[in-house]
């Protein structure tokens, strides 16, 4: 825990609090683009450590909160299918589709299994070849080049039995789609370490030139965190809006080719639904026409009805950064953690659980 | 023909198989005066004071992990339950569901475990159940385990009682036996030093009675670890409370897979640690007691209740930050006990 020891240091993060307080004059409205990093505030309770004039606000970054309501159908409907056990990750077991979440087909007797990594799922199908695996392919970059592993795994081995029901997003295409909407009052973005570990930091080049937003790659403890608020800070204070990266022990402005090469050889860009965005063009990941033996979409039927939301549930909103989650009438009254009613609310990364857990003040 | 080596439906059913697998196992293992009789009731005497009575119902999956098993475990979950309320454990009842299938060496390791655990408790078994359930009706084995106790006359404990001002003591350090149970699972491949801390804490328990008469509150964080158990006082007594991250002992090795398996330690279950709320004033005694024991070496000063917003746990984040310590939520690791 040494590595991790040292980015927790409360003299470093104290002092770094100290800093930003020292420097920030105006106000500042930073958006951060990853659950881990929502989570990573509230944990460590730092919004409590900045000063008025900066505050941090929670973009589409959550893998589960923004799969798609008719992503999660097409599970169910797979789960539901004789002979088939879906294999996923344990947030998304718990987020309710249309009608039904995948626990609660569980409970009603459908094969879900939860597992850690896709390579699981892999060795789950090896493990029961009389039985269809499919895992459910979430995330962002980050996840896609593992899930790509996973595929070339299966597929080196010959594995009949496994695919991948992909429901990928990529995140520059969001973030073009969050700049072209209504505006944010941004003054600049906290930029997903993991993400840009494997996709560079070239993607963030417009956001800055063009729409004059400072771009800061931060990692995750709660030094990094704060280094890259100052360093946003800074910028907005001198009037400048340049891309850095406060994550250096694990980002190049490259990315990680290797990891890129392997996604983009399995997957190729899709137009795809986001849960509170909508559908934005060549945002999403399906698997290239040369695997559709590794496709789920391919191999079965998983066409579904239009999907059905809480029509309470402003989730959207709150993935757009246009309302906090208090403002949404359904948090902490119908929905909660152990009752969510939206993904934001289910996922250990959702902005509605890093409130409810951290920052209710009822 | 000689005896099976698994639990078959006839084990159950009352006749002569029963009766060898009650008294070739049970009764070998658990036996004393009072079980022995083998009545339809257990008639027992009880010293002056007030029954404490507490019963848990045991599914851990896996039934064997380190630090422990179902048995053991079935003891010192009940045991605790009684201690905390201030009873003196005196007596046990064991009811058992097997599966069909069972290994019979499996069963006697569990009561094995029941055995030791319940002689170093200095409670007795006195009255016990078995039933036998078919193939896939049952996951090997469940337990249930009734504790009996007698709270002595003038000693008064309760989640209710902490008022403003009252310093929080945990025993030792927190997750233990939930991460425990968790990489034990198949298929986490961890291989890091965990050890469940399961263990009856009415030894423990009785020093800090006799040290602290300003003690208000014990209770042992179990399902939903520490951060529920503290909410569940705070709100219970009407205080609110603050806590010091940085004054919580974590293990490192269950910190790192914490970290891992992205949990948080605060809110994984403890089978051998208590929390305590004292009195001010009797803080360091309290401490001193606790640290005197074996089980409690580890023990430190965590927070204070405070009067501000009843209900409320705060937590002054290593960090620096401050932030709520909310209530468990939804179910993160079924069947850890």
């Amino acid at each position: 825990m040494k590595h991790v020891d040292e980015y927790r240091d409360p003299r470093i993060t104290r002092e770094l609090g100290a800093q930003i307080r020292r420097t920030s004059t105006k106000p500042a409205r930073f958006m951060e683009l990853c659950g881990t990093h929502t989570m990573a505030l509230a944990r460590h309770g730092l919004h409590a450590m900045l000063p008025d004039t900066v505050s941090m606000v929670s973009g589409p970054g959550c893998p589960v909160c923004v799969t798609a309501t008719e992503e999660i159908d097409r599970a169910v409907k797979l789960a539901r299918t004789p002979g088939v056990v879906v294999a996923t990750f344990g947030d998304l077991v718990r987020v309710p589709g249309s009608h039904n979440s995948l626990a609660a087909e569980r409970a009603q007797g459908a094969a879900v299994e939860v597992v850690y990594s896709p390579l699981d799922a892999v060795a789950l199908a090896a493990k029961r070849p009389d039985e269809q695996v499919v895992f459910l392919g979430i995330g962002f970059e980050t996840t896609a080049p593992t899930v790509a592993a996973a595929l070339l795994t299966a597929d080196q081995q010959g594995l009949g039995n496994f695919s991948v029901l992909s429901a990928h997003k990529l995140l520059p295409p969001a973030l073009a789609a969050l700049l072209s909407g209504p505006d944010l009052g941004l003054s600049g973005f906290l930029c997903p370490g993991h993400v840009t570990t494997v996709i560079g930091t070239a993607c963030y080049e417009p956001v800055a030139r063009d729409h004059g937003l400072p771009c800061v790659v931060a990692g995750f403890e709660p030094a990094d965190v704060l280094a890259a608020i100052l360093l946003l800070v800074k910028q907005v204070e001198a009037g400048e809006s340049r891309v850095e990266i406060a994550y250096q022990r694990a980002v190049k402005p490259e990315g990680n080719p290797a990891a890129v090469a392997l996604m983009n050889r399995f997957f190729e860009p899709v137009d795809a639904p986001w849960r509170g965005l909508g559908a934005i063009p060549q945002s999403g990941l399906a698997l290239r026409a040369e695997f559709a033996h590794l496709d789920a979409s391919k191999k079965f039927d998983v066409s579904v009805p239009p999907a059905q939301d809480h029509p309470g549930c402003r989730c959207g909103d709150v993935l757009r950064g246009l309302i906090t989650p208090p403002e949404c009438k359904l948090f902490n009254t119908v929905c909660a953690p152990s009752t969510p009613v939206g993904p934001c609310m289910v996922s250990a990364e959702g902005t509605c659980a890093a409130w409810h857990r951290y920052r209710r003040e009822d | 023909m000689g005896k099976p080596d698994t639990i078959l439906l006839d084990h159950g059913a009352g006749g002569k198989a029963s009766a060898e697998l009650v008294g070739g196992l049970f009764a070998k293992h658990l036996g004393n005066e009072v079980l022995d009789q083998m009545d339809d009731a257990a008639v027992v005497d009880l010293p002056p004071g007030r029954l404490a009575v507490s019963t848990d119902s045991f599914t851990v999956d896996p039934i064997f992990f380190p630090g422990g098993n179902i048995g053991s475990l079935a003891v010192h979950g009940t045991v605790n339950d009684v201690t905390m309320r201030g009873g003196r454990p005196l007596f046990l009842t064991v009811g058992f569901v097997l599966e069909e299938g069972l290994p019979v060496a499996d069963l006697e390791r569990v009561v094995a475990a029941m055995a030791e655990a319940v002689q170093e408790a200095g409670v007795k078994v006195i009255a016990g159940d078995t039933k036998v359930v078919g193939r896939g009706q049952a996951d090997k084995l469940f337990i249930n385990t009734t504790g009996i106790g007698v709270i002595p006359p003038g000693l008064e404990l309760g989640a209710h009682l902490a008022r403003p001002g009252d310093v929080v003591l945990v025993s030792g350090s927190m997750g233990d036996h939930g991460v425990t149970i968790m990489a034990a699972r198949e298929g986490l491949g961890l291989e890091a030093p965990l050890s469940s801390d399961s263990a009856a804490l009415n030894g423990l328990a009785a020093g800090v009675i006799v040290a602290c008469p300003g003690l208000k509150t014990l209770r042992d964080p179990t399902r939903g670890g520490l951060a529920t158990a503290l909410n569940e006082i705070a709100a219970s007594s009407g205080v609110d409370m603050e806590l010091d991250e940085a004054a919580v002992p974590i293990d490192p090795a269950v910190a790192g897979v914490c970290e891992l398996l992205g949990l948080d330690p605060l809110y994984l279950a403890n089978e051998g640690k208590l929390i305590c709320i004292v009195d001010p004033d009797q803080a360091q005694t309290a401490l001193e007691a606790l640290r005197a024991h074996p089980l409690g070496h580890s023990a430190a000063i965590i927070g204070r209740c405070g009067g501000t917003k009843p209900g409320k746990v705060w937590m002054n984040t290593s960090a620096g930050g401050r932030r709520i310590l909310d209530m468990l939520s939804g179910e993160p690791l079924p069947r850890i006990c």
